[in-house]
Parts: structure tokens; C-alpha cells; sequence
């Protein structure tokens, strides 16, 4: 009889507690629509790790399915990449080519990352607090390879601030936006006229881009590279099958695995520590300060410009594809129905797909010895 | 709390801030040389508008 009870004997308080969380993630996938294919597998794994003797993890001697799958596709970054090939086959950088002065919103954008930096490293020692900073790449996989790199002690929670932020980029820009622009500036309309790109425009930027941030930042050329490999398949228009692939079936199949592999980090052991706390808060922290160097970077640009730029589109420099190209464009339809910056926001997005990654490089450059 | 306390050295984010104008730098040196070979890619593939057949009367 004993043997039918005697595993909730070592269940406590700490390990309920990471259901609840476990809960609230699913909720958010499920009813709020955040991030689901993350959310909602974080939230189950985050669950099924936090049972008494969980055999979904190692166990003394005895090696569990999510801690192999963590070795074998986080530890060593392989997933986090793959999912890039992915990404990189999901990106139409057309509004970027087609008006690439853009592109400097999406390095203004990063003001976050450095920002944060500073900041943790009065509480962290240099290489966590340069992991933490890297949440605000608004970028999973740029997270993780970046925390594994420098080897941080807090790869769980920042891989969980770093998809949840991402999931609340609607909540947390919109208050930040509002606050740093006047309703008029925020009524500023941008015409947008699609210049034609060509193809072999399209086809060479994918490999000019792995080779300037090769030769700049060496440790990125692996995240960069993988994500212009995708890109390359996308638009040479002889791979469409390999495309369709990508950004479909791999795309899913390794977000399946990510998500649920990232919660084998979330034991309540390691997770519920007054340091996780600090790193959600020095997530947020990031985010904000991302959001507010595009705005302010645009305001300054105004300063001297004749042709006025609707500071709102700084802030889609974030990354947080495509969310966060989506969050500006409903301020501006907010404020004026009529005036679209869908286009110049999606632009500006995925700059800042391209220079959080690059972030990412030189932080590794900085810290990586 | 105390942990974090014992940890709290506020005179590292002015020694770090040298980071913070390192990285900003090498991200606009990096973004803006994109951008040029953008512009540049953009000028040398530009497609021609088509030329009018010869008039012949």
C-alpha cells in the first residue's frame, strides 16, 4: 500500500508553486494567445519536472528524456540554431531592402542590451550579468546561444524571461511608446513607396550580411550565418520545397522540442531563488530600455530631418518578430485610422532581427576569453 | 534579499559603461555598413527601365 503513496511524501510547497507558474504559462498560451508555441510546452514542461522524482529529468544514475534532449540539442546550442534556418526562411527583408536607412533603427533598438548590462553587473559577476543583458534581444535562440557561450548559471530563467517578454511585447511597449511621444508625433504619417528589389539583390544580402558579421564578430557568424542560410533558401527560388520545409515542419518540429526541453531548467530548486526574480526584472528592464532607444533615436533623427519620421517605428527595432512591428502598427491606426506603418514598422522589425544578433556577437566578443 | 545585497556593487555600472558605448558603436558601425552595401547592392542590380524601340517612319 505504502508504495501507492509514499512518492507525495516528497512532494512540498516549492514544487506547487511551479505548477501554478506552470499554469499561468499555459493560460497565457491558451486564452491570451501569448507566444503559444513556447508558452504552452514551457508551461507543461515546467510541470512535468516539478514531480517528485520526476523520471522526464536525471535522477541520480538513472538519465531522464528532457535532460538527454537538454544535452543534446541546448547545451551545445544545435536547436536554438536549427530553429534560426527556420526563422531565417520566415523573413521577406523586401521593406528592409527596399528602404535600407531603416535598418538603423533596428541598432538604436539594442540600447537595452548594453544598458542592462551596466546594470546587472552590479549584481551579477560579468559573463551572468552579459547573459542577462542579452534578453533584451527580444531573440530566443540569440538567449540561449549566448547564456550557453559564457556558461551563465542562470540559463533557466533567462530563457524563460527572454520567451515570456517576448510573448508580453503587446503589454509592455504600447505604456513606453505612449509615454516617450506626443499624440502628434505619434499622428506623423510616412509614405511608403515599395521600390523594386532584385533578385540578385535579394540572393547576395543573406551572404554579404554572414560575411561582414563574420569578419566583425567571429562568435556570431554560427547564428547569424544559420539564420542568412535560411534566408538564401527562401529567396533563391530554386529551393522552395527546402523553404517550405524550413519555415514549416523544421521550424515546428524543433520549437516542439525547444519549449518543452527549456523547462527541464525550470525545477523549483534552481528556479524559485531571489535571483530569478531579478532576472525577470532585469528582463523587463531591457525590453524598456530597447523600446526607448528606437523611439528616442527616431525623435532625435526629426530634430534634423525635414521629412518627419513617426517615432513609434523606433520601437519595432526590438526584434520580437513580428509582434513588435504589429504593436506600432495598431498605435498608429489608433490614433489615426487611416494612417498604415505596417510596411516602414515591418521594415525596421526585422533590422532589428539582424542587429540583436549582432548584439549578440559582440557581447560574445566582449566576454567570450 | 541578502544574498543579492551581499552581491550589490554599484560602482560597476560606471566601470562597465565602457561597454555600453563599445557596443553601441560597433552595432551602428556594423548596421551602417550593411546599410551602404544595401544602397550599393540596391544602385548596381537596379533594373533598367526598358528602352523604346526605335521609332522607324
Amino acid at each position: 500500500m505504502e508504495v501507492l503513496y509514499q512518492n507525495l511524501l516528497h512532494l512540498d510547497i516549492k514544487m506547487v508553486i511551479m505548477w501554478i507558474i506552470g499554469g499561468i504559462l499555459i493560460y497565457l498560451a491558451i486564452k491570451k494567445d501569448m507566444e503559444p508555441t513556447l508558452l504552452l510546452p514551457m508551461g507543461f514542461g515546467a510541470i512535468l519536472v516539478n514531480l517528485p522524482f520526476s523520471g522526464a529529468i536525471t535522477q541520480g544514475l538513472e538519465e531522464g528524456p528532457l535532460s538527454i534532449l537538454y544535452n543534446a540539442g541546448i547545451a551545445n546550442e544545435l536547436f536554438p540554431l536549427i530553429l534560426f534556418i527556420g526563422i531565417g526562411a520566415m523573413i521577406d527583408f523586401g521593406p528592409l531592402l527596399s528602404n535600407p536607412i531603416l535598418m538603423l533603427f533596428g541598432a538604436a533598438a539594442q540600447f537595452g542590451i548594453f544598458f542592462t548590462l551596466c546594470t546587472a553587473s552590479m549584481f551579477f559577476d560579468i559573463n551572468d550579468a552579459a547573459s542577462i543583458a542579452i534578453i533584451g534581444a527580444a531573440d530566443g535562440p540569440t538567449s540561449i546561444v549566448v547564456g550557453q557561450k559564457l556558461n551563465s548559471n542562470y540559463i533557466g530563467a533567462i530563457m524563460v524571461a527572454a520567451y515570456s517578454y517576448m510573448a508580453l511585447v503587446p503589454i509592455i511597449q504600447p505604456p513606453i511608446i505612449k509615454l516617450l511621444t506626443t499624440k502628434t508625433e505619434r499622428k506623423i504619417r510616412m509614405e511608403y513607396t515599395q521600390k523594386p528589389v532584385s533578385k540578385t539583390t535579394r540572393i547576395l544580402f543573406p551572404i554579404c550580411i554572414t560575411i561582414i558579421a563574420g569578419l566583425i564578430a567571429p562568435a556570431s557568424v554560427a547564428l547569424v550565418g544559420f539564420l542568412m542560410f535560411g534566408n538564401l533558401i527562401r529567396e533563391c527560388g530554386v529551393l522552395d520545397s527546402l523553404s517550405e520545409t524550413a519555415q514549416k515542419s523544421l521550424a515546428n518540429l524543433v520549437t516542439i522540442f525547444l519549449g518543452i526541453t527549456i523547462a527541464s531548467q525550470m525545477q523549483a530548486a534552481n528556479f524559485l531563488k531571489v535571483d530569478t526574480l531579478l532576472i525577470l526584472f532585469l528582463g523587463l528592464v531591457a525590453f524598456i530600455f530597447d523600446t526607448a532607444g528606437g523611439v528616442i533615436f527616431a525623435k532625435i533623427l526629426n530634430l534634423f530631418l525635414k521629412k518627419k519620421i513617426n517615432p513609434m517605428i523606433g520601437a519595432a527595432g526590438i526584434s520580437a518578430f513580428p509582434m513588435s512591428g504589429r504593436v506600432v502598427h495598431k498605435l498608429a491606426l489608433k490614433e489615426d485610422p487611416t494612417n498604415f506603418l505596417l510596411m516602414q514598422a515591418t521594415g525596421v522589425n526585422v533590422s532589428g532581427q539582424i542587429a540583436s544578433v549582432i548584439a549578440g556577437g559582440l557581447i560574445l566578443n566582449f566576454f567570450l576569453h | 534579499m541578502s544574498m543579492i545585497a551581499a552581491l550589490f556593487e554599484p560602482l560597476n555600472f560606471v566601470e562597465n559603461l565602457r561597454y555600453m558605448g563599445l557596443g553601441m558603436l560597433g552595432i551602428f558601425i556594423v548596421i551602417g555598413v550593411i546599410t551602404l552595401l544595401t544602397i550599393f547592392l540596391n544602385k548596381v542590380t537596379e533594373q533598367k527601365p526598358d528602352e523604346q524601340p526605335d521609332q522607324k517612319g
